[in-house]
């Protein structure tokens, strides 16, 4: 039944190999940060495209996270914080005051840090983001959570009790339950902001392997401060440096043979 | 020699120290030999009136048997009522101090007040619901008792709700808020959820606390001799019927009075233990 679902969902937007000339589903120009008068993103121009796995990169401090939190206006919970410029998804400018935010984030997904669980069941963690924006029948939404645990690699570990709180699971566990929630929305975007480093290694790959599957189906964007993290998954990597865009390139190019001096000194563990 | 002035120094300190532990184990003595006075005597004394007839007989005439019933009854609705009026006011307002209010200057006025009134001495709140609902209606009643119980529960109810949804961590309403729930739903799918343990904690510090009122009532519901469950009727209630027997010249009025101490005692007494029950499961 999930298989079934999943192959409908894979029809519905073709998988398609990582290819640098994909339509960019994300264009950001000229974007400025502000917290209160300090700038944390200087004049950003970047393509993200569809479907693939963008990394981006830098020492804390840098607005890699900054940027994640624009592109689902996360930042609008906080009086203060402000941004400037031009963030197209799909041809949309979501920095426009009339955009819906809760439309915007049920197509722009964010995975966190932590793992965050919400207290209640896991079958309910997964029903709660659905039942926010579709209404589905009871049948619909059990395939639909199936669906979702399937995919974040999750369905053998929790199918016998899906009614257990979501609490009680291992923090690897509860990470990939966040992703499920996430991708149980059916985003076009999932934003993960440094999502392995709360967990152990095994837990780790697991989540690396996920992303890889995921970026058939989904635009990936990830925030992460493991270089080997970003090598293995990435297929684009961003190089953030103290609020500036230093460098964008493919994956390889940008561990190999980076254009920038401060690429390479960060890459190599030369600072940061 | 300088080992002998070194000896010397250890062993005053050794005096000092006897003296210090020895005051404070006095102080410490001193107060809970009240407190075991009064619960001893209030044990002692109650349990001589403490049976079956006490919940099935009403309050009895100078100088005849009979029980509390009408008191537990009237009580009951009375704390009831206040429960139905504080709960859901506290827990929005609450609500409204985390969630929507946090880190405003109403926000800390609103605290700052509600702390005031958490304070505030109970007859204060029985005058105030006097001339709110008492005197225009012309008479006392259970209505007036529970409105004046919510008004001292109101704060404690406030106070535990706002403080422990301050407590649920950000991570958990960005990641609501990140599937793209509307705050209202975040706050009571997640939030309250999460904070849930602490928000009962405090309802039930609040039942306690309401439970011995004796000030409010006796300005609001004053009491009743005779069985009613109406609220617009004045209504029996343990506390005041404790004050008016005690005050009294006659002995059963009196035992009767002492086992209503008991009653109330042990009610707190397993509010109180739930409390802490719960609190420590969310620990």
């Amino acid at each position: 039944m999930a298989d079934q679902v999943a192959a409908e969902q894979r029809s519905e937007t073709p998988a398609s190999t990582p290819d640098a000339s994909a339509a960019a589903q994300i264009a950001i120009r000229n974007l400025e940060f502000l917290y209160g008068g300090n700038r944390a993103l200087k004049g950003i121009t970047l393509d993200i495209p569809a479907r693939q796995v963008t990394a981006m990169i830098g020492p804390s401090g840098c607005g890699k996270s900054t940027l994640l939190r624009v592109l689902n206006r996360m930042y609008d919970l906080y009086p203060g914080q402000r941004a400037i410029g031009e963030v197209m998804i799909d041809g949309q400018d979501i920095l426009a005051p009339d955009v819906d935010l809760n439309d915007l984030r049920s197509r722009v997904g964010m995975v966190f840090q932590k793992p965050t669980p919400f207290p209640m069941s896991i079958y309910d963690n997964i029903a709660f983001g659905v039942k926010l924006h579709e209404r589905l029948s009871k049948a619909a939404l059990d395939e639909r959570v199936e669906w979702s645990l399937t995919r974040a690699a999750l369905w053998d570990e929790v199918r016998d009790r899906l009614g257990a709180s979501a609490t009680g699971l291992s923090g690897g566990q509860q990470q990939r339950l966040c992703i499920a929630r996430t991708i149980a929305v059916r985003p076009e975007v999932i934003l993960l902001d440094e999502p392995t480093s709360a967990l152990d290694p095994i837990s780790t790959l697991r989540i690396e392997e996920l992303i890889d599957e995921l970026k058939r189906d989904f635009t990936i964007v990830i925030v992460t401060h493991n270089m080997q993290q970003a090598a293995r998954c990435a297929d684009r990597v961003a190089f953030f440096y103290l609020g500036e865009l230093v460098e964008v390139g493919p994956a390889a190019q940008m561990f190999t043979a980076p254009r920038e001096r401060r690429t390479q000194e960060y890459i190599t563990g030369r600072f940061g | 020699m300088s080992s002998a002035r070194a000896r010397a120094l250890h062993r005053r300190r050794r005096v000092v120290n006897l003296l210090g532990l020895g005051a404070a184990t006095l102080a410490t003595l001193f107060g809970l030999v009240w407190l075991v006075w009064i619960l001893g005597t209030t044990l002692w004394n109650g349990a001589g009136a403490f049976d079956a007839k006490l919940f099935t007989e009403m309050t009895p005439p100078p100088g005849e048997a009979g029980g509390l019933l009408n008191a537990i009854v009237g009580s009951a609705i009375i704390i009831a009522l206040g429960i139905a009026f504080g709960t859901p006011v506290g827990v929005m307002a609450g609500t409204h101090l985390a969630e929507y209010a946090h880190g405003t200057a109403l926000a800390e006025v609103i605290r700052f007040v509600n702390d005031i009134l958490l304070s505030a001495p109970s007859i204060v709140i029985g005058l105030f619901v006097y001339a709110l609902v008492v005197q225009p209606t012309g008479h006392f009643s259970g209505w007036a008792g529970g409105v004046a119980l919510a008004l001292v529960m109101l704060p404690v109810v406030v106070r535990t709700s706002d403080e422990t949804m301050r407590l649920v961590p950000a991570t958990l309403r960005e990641a609501a808020l990140a599937l793209g729930a509307p705050k209202w739903r975040m706050i009571v799918r997640v939030v309250w959820p999460a904070a849930r343990t602490g928000i009962v904690t405090g309802i039930l510090l609040g039942i306690a606390r309401i439970s011995g009122e004796t000030a409010p009532l006796l300005f609001t519901a004053l009491n009743n001799q005779y069985w009613t469950v109406n609220p617009a009727n004045p209504m029996a209630n343990i506390p005041v019927v404790i004050f008016q027997f005690a005050l009294s010249p006659y002995d059963q009025w009196h035992s009767l009075a002492w086992a209503g101490a008991l009653l109330m005692t042990l009610v707190v007494l397993v509010l109180s233990v739930g409390a802490r029950a719960a609190l420590r499961r969310r620990g």
